[in-house]
């Protein structure tokens, strides 16, 4: 439900484009591409920036971080956005990354679940199939049952890629919004799930990750491992346009900040 | 021809009245196209962006492969565990659900004391105007954790309590339409059965049943095609993993395949989520076909 009114968002958003265009000639288009775990964190920066400056147009394209990243480089756009870091051939490439966020995910289990804590390696063992049985680290005598998101979520590509599970994860549900997610693991002792961190997450059991527990804190540190960047990719060597420099720098003020903590992420600037 | 003779060629000048008799039809022609349009606007559209993923991924490939890993970084696109568990699950609440309607429907029709029976068509109309949603609610909240206790499974999340969703969901149409039917056999013909020394359960059942038969068949078909083509009930319940269809592993239909990736799709992936709707959308016309068949040939009689 909620993704759908984002999508008519996003269409009102390029009707406005549209309409704004051509109402005034004066204004200037700052044109975003990439990731879809950045829509809220985009939108609602981009809201508040237009808001506060009339005739700026910030257009968003949900693509996905590759498709983004690639428009950044060929300067199909003016910002590419990548929910990873840039890879080294990228930056050889051309780009510049800035990070304006970050993602912090959170480990989730049934409020009976006796286990408080999991490596790395046991989430990748919990979600692949490889460990079937909560005893086998530390819990109680209880099938586990790993619950996820639907394939294309940013929250599942963001947790897959930061414990290598990408494609092998056995999940016994996907569902379709982190609430479902949240409520399905709330409900069943063997369940195992993610949703980020900005979410309520009072029926369920947060999990520490190697000792560290998921915090605005410990994500900023670095020290909460299953976090990753949100990027602003830009062109190293073509200077942006005034009014995407203008976007850019907001972005990165801390003016921004608390724009991007109540968009669900962890601002990197307080 | 000019406005003017064609006012005066219809006679609207001389005849005021038959001007709005003509502009009320106008109105209601376009009122009616609208239907009509939209069937075809949907058809086309659906026809024209789901055809070229199928041939893009192969027909035999999509359609009978068994694997469905859309975002993998070699994707896999095989509807077969959709079309499966779309069969599957259909075939499974047709299997509970049309037996209890089908009874209840006798009940109601032949046996309910007036009290009972108002208070059962009363719970029945609440019963159709539940929405799904709230089945599902209801489903991933009760039934779900139930199954898993019940069963002994690790989660349950599963085919099975989609069946039982979808069979309590047909419950209403079923019904309803096996009434009529039932309702709709002269009073003769039982009471000639009666006369002849059966009883009145042998009656029912010898007599009145097998003249509503066609009836009662449109009330299975009509039951198959609210059930094939539900999504929200069910994508809450099923769990949505592309499994292979078995009782009691989470499983994802061809409504809720399309439903849960479509928010996030993008290329290929998108225009194969148009190609499964394409799919079902084929199985509810032949399922449409099957019952116009079967409502002329009972017509017929």
């Amino acid at each position: 439900m909620k993704k759908i009114i984002m999508i008519m968002l996003v269409a009102a958003l390029a009707m406005t484009a549209v309409f704004a265009s051509g109402a005034s000639e004066e204004s200037a288009t700052v044109s975003t591409d990439g990731s879809t775990s950045m829509e809220q964190v985009i939108l609602s920066l981009a809201e508040q920036y237009m808001a506060d400056n009339p005739g700026v147009n910030v257009t968003y394209n949900p693509t996905g971080s590759g498709t983004g990243i690639t428009a950044a480089l060929e300067g199909r756009c003016d910002i590419g956005l990548s929910s990873r870091a840039l890879k080294d051939d990228e930056i050889a490439g051309g780009l510049t990354q800035t990070i304006v966020a970050l993602d912090g995910i959170a480990i989730i289990v049934n409020a009976d679940n006796p286990v408080s804590d999991l490596s790395i390696d046991q989430i990748y063992g919990l979600f692949t199939g490889e460990i079937t049985n909560w005893s086998e680290v530390g819990g109680s005598d209880a099938p586990v049952v790993p619950v996820g998101r639907e394939a294309g979520s940013g929250t599942r590509d963001g947790f897959e890629s930061i414990t290598g599970t990408e494609d092998i994860c056995k999940y016994s549900q996907e569902l379709t919004s982190t609430g479902a997610v949240i409520t399905a693991v709330s409900q069943n002792p063997g369940a195992i799930g993610y949703a980020s961190l900005a979410s309520n997450l009072e029926s369920v059991k947060t999990l520490t990750v190697e000792g560290v527990a998921p915090s605005e804190a410990t994500v900023q540190s670095g020290e909460y491992l299953i976090q990753r960047p949100f990027v602003f990719a830009t062109s190293s060597s073509t200077p942006l346009s005034a009014a995407a420099q203008a976007f850019f720098d907001y972005c990165t003020s801390a003016d921004a900040a608390s724009i991007i903590a109540g968009a669900g992420a962890v601002p990197v600037v307080q | 021809m000019k406005l003017s003779e064609f006012i005066t060629a219809k006679g609207y000048k001389s005849n005021p009245r038959r001007l709005m008799e003509d502009l009320i039809h106008l109105i209601f022609l376009v009122l009616g196209l609208v239907a009509v349009g939209s069937v075809l606007v949907i058809t086309i559209y659906l026809v024209v962006s789901g055809l070229p993923a199928i041939f893009k991924i192969g027909p035999i490939e999509f359609l009978f492969g068994t694997r469905w890993a859309s975002t993998a970084s070699e994707p896999a696109f095989g509807i077969l565990p959709f079309i499966l568990t779309s069969i599957y699950g259909t075939a499974g609440a047709i299997i509970i659900g049309v037996p209890i309607g089908f009874f209840a429907a006798v009940f109601l029709a032949k046996m309910a004391p007036k009290r009972v029976r108002e208070v059962m068509e009363l719970c029945i109309g609440v019963l159709a105007g539940i929405p799904s949603v709230v089945y599902g609610l209801v489903g991933m909240t009760i039934l779900v954790p139930g199954i898993r206790v019940l069963f002994g499974v690790p989660d349950g999340a599963t085919l099975f309590a989609a069946i039982i969703v979808l069979a309590v969901m047909i419950l209403p149409s079923v019904i309803n339409v096996s009434l009529t039917a039932i309702q709709a056999v002269p009073r003769e013909y039982e009471e000639a059965s009666l006369a002849l020394g059966a009883t009145a359960v042998e009656t029912y059942f010898r007599v009145t049943v097998p003249a509503a038969k066609s009836g009662i068949f449109t009330a299975i078909v009509l039951g198959i095609g609210r059930a094939i083509g539900e999504a929200m009930a069910i994508m809450m319940v099923a769990g949505n993993v592309a499994n292979m269809p078995s009782l009691f592993s989470s499983v994802r239909f061809l409504t809720t395949a399309v439903a849960s990736e479509m928010s996030y799709s993008s290329g290929l992936q998108r225009e194969a989520l148009f190609s499964i709707a394409l799919v079902l959308f084929l199985f509810i016309m032949i399922i449409n076909a099957i019952l116009n068949m079967l409502k002329t040939g009972g017509e017929k009689k």
